[in-house]
């Protein structure tokens, strides 16, 4: 838009939650059009992270710009333009209850815009269908649905308004690979198509080698290093080797080989 | 020029079409109304759409365009799109596999068939409702008997907690509210007396319906709002969490973790708590009598204790424990009912303070009744 190079540029990030310090100093930058996954162990603050970039978690200090504005500096209806502009996918869906799938969807595009009604459930169904959901699904509320297909409707949700950015929190965590490759694929395909920026965090190695142009490995409260995934194998930290070439990852490795 | 635009195209208005612009979701709400407004003018067999001035499409738009060309097929058009990019064509592929026109439905005037339905399933509903909560009772009647022979069973620390949940922490209120209904029965009570020079009488006023009816009354409705809400809210979350469900899978009996605890915490404490409702609400009566009727609290106390019965006063306590049950039951039963989301809560909370409450009167008339036939 601005012709800036980052859309998502995070400097100096330290985050408080209570006493604990989860971030400090951290500093990530995104791409416009990229497709950054984001690894790190279990409770290192990847879900944290997110949240404060979208602008749900105050940073304690630090510049948080997406889009080249001031995340910490908006003024409410700043907010709702630019929450038009990205779309989030929670760790654990955070669909509305009390709403059927195919009503979460076109929830968000009626806040958004003033459209008809057949056009927005026609809208809504499009992308349920585009996530890998059955039709039938759409009726249904979020307890009713498996864990996967919560998922994948929150990712429906979150793709709604054709955002520039989409945050991805382990959008393939409780998928089956076949569904999770289809989900990748989709991911990849509106990257490609529509110049998607994606951010994403995922355990899922089969993701990181299959979609992501570069990946952000956070330890020690920062973000270690930031390169495409066969750079980021090679590089010299504990923890990174452990991540990558540990038991559990032996088995991806030729995987690794034919990316090169 | 606007940002999007669907129109006639200038050198050959009947067989073209322009589309062009930006199509995207922030623009769509414009252009569904040129479409709407452009479609019922063609007439032509054959069209064709320019789509050299399309800018950006997104999926949303893509979809636009794509129903466009359905209803325009629908109309026996046969549509063509020219100059359009790859990326464009790709996505409207794409959107073209995955989307699907909704047909419209007729809306058909059924509005007595309707309101016979939503009559006879909300019939349904009552009646299941009932059926469960016999159930719940009878499975509550079982749990009971079982702890009965293995005392062990019963939480001591969960009852002790509900306990200070339910009874300490609704003192201040509950007595502040009997003392205030002392005061207005005394209040009025005095000017109607004075007129009969019966000031005396006052007392008895006072002690009558605090004891036998207000005392018990005002504190089961509280107690209702108060805690019958919190148990049907708390069981409620824990049925969306699926922490009932993980519970059963442990081993534990969520009748036994869950409901005794809160019931037995009630049936306890609710007589105490109308035991301090009574003092209250005879001390509110007590001072008012003393402002106005110049009836000093050591006389009120006399005349307390030579005209009224101790039955007056058990006769408010008995029904204490009774008021505990209904409201305990009830809140709990409420909390296992609810399903799936958070609005259920909500509904399922409203529905357990409003039948407490309910309950509760009910049952005091039915003890009123009673009590008068037995003279007591
Ligand atoms: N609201 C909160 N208040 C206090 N601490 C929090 C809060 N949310 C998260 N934390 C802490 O922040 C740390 C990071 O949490 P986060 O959810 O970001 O982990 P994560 O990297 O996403 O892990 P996972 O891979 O398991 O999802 C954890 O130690 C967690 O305990
Ligand atoms: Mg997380």
């Amino acid at each position: 838009m601005l012709g800036e190079e980052y859309i998502i540029d995070v400097q100096g990030l330290t985050t408080r939650l209570g006493e604990y310090t989860i971030h400090e100093r951290l500093n990530l930058t995104v791409r416009r059009g990229e497709i950054l996954g984001i690894v790190g162990g279990s409770g290192t603050g990847k879900s944290v992270l997110m949240k404060t970039i979208i602008g749900l978690i105050k940073p304690s200090s630090g510049h948080i710009r997406v889009f080249g504005q001031d995340i910490s500096a908006l003024s409410e209806s700043e907010r709702q333009m630019i929450g038009k502009r990205w779309g989030v996918l929670f760790q654990d869906g955070a669909l509305f209850s009390s709403l059927t799938v195919a009503q979460n969807v076109e929830a968000v595009l009626r806040e958004a815009y003033s459209l008809p009604r057949d056009l927005v459930s026609e809208l809504a169904a499009l992308k349920i269908k585009m996530v890998g959901l059955p039709p039938e699904a759409g009726d249904k509320f979020p307890s009713e649905l498996s864990g996967g297909m919560r998922k994948r409707a929150g990712l429906a949700r979150a793709l709604v308004l054709d955002p520039e950015i989409v945050f991805l929190d382990e959008p393939t965590a409780g998928l089956d690979p076949i569904a999770a490759a289809a989900l990748d694929e989709l991911i990849q395909y509106l990257q490609k198509t529509l110049g998607l920026t994606v951010l994403i965090v995922t355990h899922d190695l089969d993701s990181l080698y299959a979609i992501c142009d570069r990946v952000a490995a956070l330890a020690e409260k920062q973000v270690l290093v930031t390169a495409p995934l066969d750079e980021l194998v090679k590089y010299p930290h504990p923890w990174v080797q452990a991540y990558f070439h540990g038991v559990r990852t032996r088995e991806q490795e030729p995987q690794a080989m034919d990316v090169n | 020029m606007p940002d999007a635009w669907f129109s006639h195209h200038p050198s050959s208005p009947e067989s073209t079409l322009v589309a062009g612009g930006v199509w995207q979701l922030s623009t769509l709400a414009t252009l569904i109304q040129e479409i709407d407004a452009l479609l019922p003018q063609i007439t032509t067999s054959e069209l064709c759409i320019e789509c050299d001035t399309l800018k950006s499409l997104d999926t949303s738009g893509a979809w636009l365009l794509q129903r466009t060309l359905l209803r325009l097929e629908e109309n026996g058009t046969c549509c063509q799109l020219k100059n359009i990019s790859p990326e464009h064509q790709a996505l409207l592929t794409y959107v073209q596999e995955y989307g699907q026109q909704q047909r419209k439905e007729k809306v058909t005037n059924a509005w007595l068939a309707n309101s016979l339905v939503s009559i006879g399933q909300s019939c349904l509903f009552s009646w299941n409702e009932a059926l469960r909560f016999i159930a719940f009772l009878g499975h509550m009647v079982t749990t009971t008997g079982r702890v009965f022979k293995n005392p062990a069973l019963m939480r001591v620390t969960a009852t002790l907690h509900h306990m200070e949940m339910v009874g300490i922490r609704a003192l201040p209120i509950v007595s502040l509210t009997a003392f205030l209904i002392g005061v207005v029965i005394a209040y009025q009570g005095a000017t109607l007396l004075k007129q009969f020079g019966a000031n005396i009488f006052i007392v008895d006023l006072v002690a009558v319906s605090i004891l036998r009816e207000l005392g018990i009354l005002i504190t089961a409705i509280i107690v209702a709002g108060r805690s019958g809400s919190a148990f049907t809210a708390q069981i409620g979350m824990m049925k969306v969490n699926e922490e009932i469900d993980a519970m059963r899978t442990m081993g534990l009996d969520p009748m036994i973790v869950l409901l005794l605890p809160r019931l037995l915490a009630l049936i306890l404490t609710l007589p105490l708590l109308t035991f301090i409702a009574d003092f209250a609400g005879l001390a509110g009566g007590a001072l008012i009598s003393w402002i106005t009727l110049d009836i000093n609290p050591i006389l009120f106390v006399q005349q307390l204790q030579t005209v009224i019965a101790p039955s007056t006063f058990y006769v408010g306590i008995i029904k204490a424990p009774v008021f505990a049950a209904v409201i305990a039951l009830v809140g709990c039963f409420c909390g296992f009912q609810v399903s799936g989301n958070a609005e259920s809560v909500g509904r399922r909370t409203t529905t357990s303070v409003v039948l407490s409450i309910f309950l509760v009167i009910i049952m005091d008339a039915v003890f009123s009744i009673f009590f008068s036939e037995i003279d007591f």
